[in-house]
């Protein structure tokens, strides 16, 4: 988790130094959510992530070489500099940009693991602003019908873009889920311990039964969506960096502890961003 | 063979070779077997492997993108090709990008097949032929079914390959016979096929004549080609006017080569589709050939298709409205001039 942070508040300052490309969409505030859910998988399950995907490509793959000289658009790039912050591949890993759509694809990898006779599953990070999608609940009902071992893991940050969730989204999440007859299980945290719990039961439910799961995450971006362009109240933020995942976890752990983890993160970043500037 | 015939036979067998095929799309389960019955047969045979959907193009696309990013090779099918609008985001933003925005460390081989184009009264949305919409997606390959192009031949090409296609298919082929000429001739017309590599399906040539005795070079696919196909031996046999018409299979991009060493022996080309007229086929093919062939054309290309319009139910009407052999008739005496 530290290492995520320090990664994307690193690469927010490369950007205001003017040597990062494009546009980068960072998960300040969710880092658990990555963390706890790669901990569950196996090198032959597959994960779709989108366009806030630095996260989750480095508790994914730990190539955050590859990943820096993507955003830099270097050819030493995961893609060769063509995809570069939102549309990433690794082994086991990819991301694209259009919200929905990597929705059925992750289902097509799911059936794919089926018709192998696998028990590899499929997980795909949605938010909760991808809700305005079709193809997501085109998706959900096929997955349902042919029992699809596909998990979406849904990480309701509380604002799509710049709109609150409260004006895109009408009625409820989890229902939406469970009238597909889809087990939906709901954890309400930033710590990373719970949430590592929930999302045990919910990959090892869909990897026993070879069907699909839900697992909605309520959590909080404390970031800007992409650069720049956040009017969210100040002080609603302010109360949630009082419940970011780095605190509630750093409790649990001693200043000594504390400070060896930082500095063991700043030095292997500032080696990243030293060994990438200089490709 | 009717042509839906051995497209229904192209995908068993491609579904008995390949143990990697999956072949997904609306009603396309027994005892239906498709809405044009070109899939009558195979749920019974390859249950696990062939499945009917949901009413969910977008994600019959998608899954697909899925399915093939794995490692396997599925053919879905989108029961009209006025539908294919739903599966839009999937073509464009995903299946035909994979491979080229993760640099090669993927491919993503779907096929779509998708019935298309009017002459069934079918009406405005069920009648168009909209592939004009996805000519030119980078690293996309549209492909045209025709009399003269095996399906089973162009079905394995497609799984030989990784590249993603999108094959359209004119309704009214799907009850013709296929044209199996004998000794390379099809009545009055002598058959052949060319490709200026491997990589490429072959271009269906047909002509009366030799190359040099003839005035006009049509190029035209799918349904429209076997239109042209009858006017070009009508024309020959009634008129002595002689053309050589060029039906490729794959669309989109063309194989240059094979086109442009035609026109630059006939000096003259008409381009034929069923596609709504402006921003079309022809016109990317005679700004193409304009530019080439400059020097070697006799007269400007010419560009054959629909009214840019609504297809009419109305059968008067909308048989005015598409292109149809007498237009075909007018444009290839017109240009053989």
């Amino acid at each position: 988790m530290r290492f995520i942070r320090c990664f994307e508040e690193t690469l927010l300052s490369l950007f205001d130094e003017g040597v990062l490309n494009g546009t980068t969409h960072c998960c300040i505030g969710q880092e658990a959510d990555a963390v706890a859910v790669m901990e569950h998988l196996r090198e032959d399950d597959h994960v779709f992530s989108n366009h806030r995907c630095h996260g989750h490509f480095l508790a994914r793959t730990g190539d955050a070489v590859g990943l820096l000289a993507e955003i830099m658009g270097k050819p030493e790039g995961v893609c060769f500099g063509t995809g570069g912050s939102q549309h990433l591949c690794a082994p086991g890993f990819k991301s694209n940009g259009v919200q929905g759509g990597i929705v059925p694809a992750a289902a097509g990898i799911a059936m794919a693991n089926q018709l192998s006779g696998s028990d590899a599953v499929s997980l795909v990070f949605i938010g909760e602003g991808t809700l305005g999608e079709g193809a997501v609940y085109e998706t959900l009902n096929i997955a349902a019908l042919w029992s699809l071992p596909l998990v979406v893991v849904l990480e309701d940050n509380g604002w799509s873009q710049s709109t609150p969730s409260s004006v895109n989204l009408a009625g409820d999440i989890v229902p939406r889920f469970e009238a597909f007859g889809i087990p939906t299980r709901e954890v309400v945290s930033t710590d990373v311990q719970e949430i590592h719990a929930a999302a045990g039961e919910v990959i090892g439910a869909a990897r026993a039964t070879g069907s699909p799961r839900v697992l909605v995450i309520r959590t909080y971006r404390l970031c800007h969506h992409s650069k720049n362009d956040d009017n969210r109240p100040e002080a609603e933020v302010a109360a949630r960096w009082v419940t970011e995942p780095l605190r509630i976890h750093g409790e649990r752990l001693t200043v000594a502890e504390r400070d060896d983890i930082d500095g063991d993160v700043r030095a292997a970043i500032d080696e990243v961003v030293t060994h990438v500037r200089q490709l | 063979m009717i042509y839906a015939r051995a497209l229904g036979a192209g995908l068993e067998r491609a579904l008995e070779t390949d143990e990697r095929v999956v072949v997904i799309g609306e009603d396309i389960a027994d005892p239906y077997g498709g809405a044009f019955k070109v899939t009558r047969g195979l749920t019974t045979r390859f249950p696990e492997r062939v499945r009917s959907t949901p009413i969910s193009e977008g994600a019959i696309a998608g899954i697909s993108a899925g399915l093939a990013l794995a490692g396997y090779r599925p053919i879905a099918e989108i029961m009209f090709g006025d539908f294919v609008t739903l599966a839009f985001d999937q073509i464009v933003n995903h299946i035909s990008k994979y491979e080229a925005m993760y640099d090669g460390t993927v491919s993503c081989p779907v096929v779509i097949r998708t019935p298309s184009g009017g002459g069934r009264a079918y009406g405005p949305t069920h009648s168009q032929s909209l592939e004009k919409h996805m000519f030119g997606v980078p690293h996309l390959r549209v492909v045209a079914g025709s009399l003269l192009h095996d399906p089973e031949l162009v079905l394995r090409h497609l799984l030989a390959h990784t590249y993603p296609a999108i094959h359209v298919e004119h309704k009214l082929l799907y009850p013709l016979h296929m044209i199996e000429p004998e000794r390379g001739l099809d009545g009055d017309l002598t058959v052949t096929r060319v490709a200026s590599s491997e990589d490429r399906l072959p271009t269906a040539v047909l002509r009366a004549v030799p190359r040099e005795d003839c005035s006009v070079t049509v190029l035209a696919y799918g349904y429209q080609a076997e239109l042209a196909r009858r006017v070009v031996e009508r024309l020959a046999v009634e008129e002595e006017v002689f053309a050589e018409l060029l039906v490729p299979a794959e669309i989109s991009p063309l194989d240059w080569e094979v086109i442009e060493h035609s026109v630059a022996v006939t000096g003259s080309l008409l381009t034929v589709e069923e596609g709504t007229a402006g921003w079309s086929w022809g016109t990317e093919i005679a700004a193409h050939v304009g530019r080439e062939l400059f020097g070697r054309l006799r007269r400007p290309v010419e560009v054959l298709a629909s009214a840019a319009d609504v297809i009419p139910s109305a059968r008067e009407r909308e048989a005015e409205m598409l292109v149809g052999e007498d237009a075909i008739m007018r444009a290839v005496r017109e240009c053989a001039g």
